[in-house]
């Protein structure tokens, strides 16, 4: 059988955290909020965190966006979900990339990093 | 003979094969690609004829020259221009509405108005917010109606007697709406405003007369009209060119400099400091000469014919939702559209799979987009070499879409 046309571009993990996402909707009691956009798509990620204890306890996402970019917030609340805080700050484009499983394109990459950078703005203000 | 079996041949990035396909390029209007006899003129020029333009007193520098201006005559003709001195070249269409924003805005005061209108490219915004900024000077905007026309009944009640400068497209970039420049430039001159116009979706597409346009400011690219990029045009007329006092300076652009002063050179050169895009206008010469001998109003005809043809079997899609004008309104080369639960990126890299380039996004546009409700959209745009069959591989893409994410 011929792969569908989107099957080389985007992995099984994207299409299923596209498809489902675990990790998005609104955080009660979050305390730490940051939102911003990608300035080549107009794609907008809002992160928030709930932190506890020097520990991120829980961590949400939502947004307008693409297929990578929700696959990758999906991904960065659940690397965040139980870190110590300066540890999940310290999470970056590899350690997200790692488990997309994906070969991503230099157009898309900003797709992948914002969530990442609104994850640091959150965790960091 | 339909216009893109004549002109396929003439576009060598057309026999490219995009991941597998032969690409099917539906993204003109961001930038249209090149028939050989600009890119050969082009490489003829650097090749044989290159020097620096105006004071390059040998051979090569006059071989230069000549074809500068030569390009500067053949844009005149091209738009109807009165005279080459209302041609001034700039580096797009951008940097024209930048050159006006410049010089017109140092003519404005606190209380003052610019009017622009909801459908906007960010190029006939951001540059007029600039020249707005810490003036006191507001800027206001035409709505559309829900058709995706500008609401012109709105437009009067805006336009007063605080409006100076009213600028718009002439053809949407997202819509394709083609707005009625001759009545509109009338009505605000009636009211003391200056008109400019960004011709950037329409000089690749339409026959352009400034006389029948009757604005005071047009602009245009050269890259999206089978031209390369870093060359645009300004004309204006010639009347308030002269009076025009010019925001930017550099060489070229003088008569005569002291330390502490200087006069101006003469129009068109005033607004052109430093060395222009020599062998740019060469290869704009070339992209007009090629059009003109297809003829305007055919490729009027035929781009037309394949945006009505891509309104109706997008629009018949399961899922898709075309935005601007109904098929049967005379829109530009343009067709935005949605497809339900994909996002615009997605859309146009799962179509990229299959060798369609589309554009995906805000289009520059963001003040429309926040009109259409959306944060993006696709886009499918055409030109001289597109074709019927592009289209129908297109909607038959795009029909397949939501199966695949």
């Amino acid at each position: 059988m011929t792969p569908a046309p989107g099957a080389g571009l985007y992995s099984d993990v994207i299409r299923e955290r596209w498809r489902r996402p675990r990790f998005r909707g609104d955080l009660a009691g979050a305390n730490k909020v940051a939102e911003d956009v990608n300035p080549l798509c107009g794609d907008r990620v809002r992160v928030m965190v709930r932190v506890a204890d020097g520990t991120v306890a829980a961590a949400r996402f939502t947004g307008d966006s693409c297929a990578i970019c929700t696959a990758s917030a999906d991904v960065v609340a659940e690397l965040l979900e139980g870190r110590p805080v300066h540890e999940a700050a310290s999470l970056d484009t590899e350690d997200v990339l790692g488990v997309l499983q994906a070969d991503i394109r230099p157009t898309r990459m900003r797709c992948v990093t914002l969530p990442i950078t609104v994850m640091r703005q959150a965790l960091t203000t | 003979m339909r216009l893109d079996e004549q002109t396929r041949a003439d576009f060598p990035i057309l026999e490219r094969i995009v991941n597998g396909h032969r690409l099917v390029y539906l993204d003109s209007a961001a930038s249209s690609q090149k028939p050989r006899t600009v890119i050969e003129a082009m490489s003829q020029y650097y090749a044989r004829s290159h020097a620096n333009v105006h004071r390059s007193i040998h051979t090569l520098g006059e071989e230069a020259t000549e074809l500068y201006e030569a390009a500067r005559e053949r844009v005149q003709r091209f738009i109807g221009a009165a005279s080459r001195e209302e041609v001034v070249f700039t580096h797009g269409t951008t940097d024209g509405i930048d050159l006006l924003a410049g010089a017109l805005g140092r003519t404005l005061r606190a209380g003052d108005e610019i009017l622009i209108t909801d459908m906007e490219h960010h190029s006939n915004i951001i540059p007029w917010q600039m020249a707005a900024r810490d003036r006191g000077v507001a800027i206001r905007s035409v709505p559309l109606r829900p058709d995706g026309t500008l609401d012109l009944d709105a437009f009067e009640r805006l336009l007063g007697p605080r409006t100076r400068i009213v600028a718009f497209a002439h053809v949407s970039n997202v819509l394709g709406t083609i707005n009625p420049v001759a009545r509109m430039a009338a009505r605000a001159r009636q009211a003391g405003a200056v008109v400019v116009v960004d011709g950037a979706q329409a000089a690749p597409h339409l026959s352009l007369n400034m006389s029948l346009l009757d604005c005071d400011y047009y602009v245009f690219s050269a890259h999206k009209m089978l031209g390369p990029t870093g060359i645009g045009v300004l004309w204006g007329r010639r009347a308030l060119l002269e009076a025009l006092e010019p925001a930017r300076g550099g060489s070229e652009m003088i008569k005569e400099v002291w330390i502490d002063h200087a006069r101006w050179n003469d129009l068109p050169w005033r607004f052109e400091p430093g060395t222009p895009p020599i062998a740019e206008a060469v290869g704009l010469m070339a992209a007009i000469e090629y059009l003109e001998k297809l003829g305007m109003d055919r490729v009027a005809e035929h781009e037309r014919a394949l945006a009505r043809q891509a309104v109706e079997q997008l629009a018949a899609v399961p899922g898709v939702t075309v935005y601007g004008p109904p098929a049967a309104v005379e829109r530009g080369a343009v067709v935005a559209f949605s497809v339900e639960g994909l996002h615009p990126h997605d859309i146009a890299a799962l179509l990229d799979q299959e060798g369609i380039a589309v554009r995906a996004g805000h289009h520059c546009a963001q003040p429309l987009m926040r009109w259409c409700g959306v944060v993006g959209t696709a886009r499918a745009s055409f030109s001289v070499y597109s074709s019927p069959e592009d289209v129908s591989l297109l909607s038959h893409a795009v029909g397949a879409l939501r199966s695949q994410l």
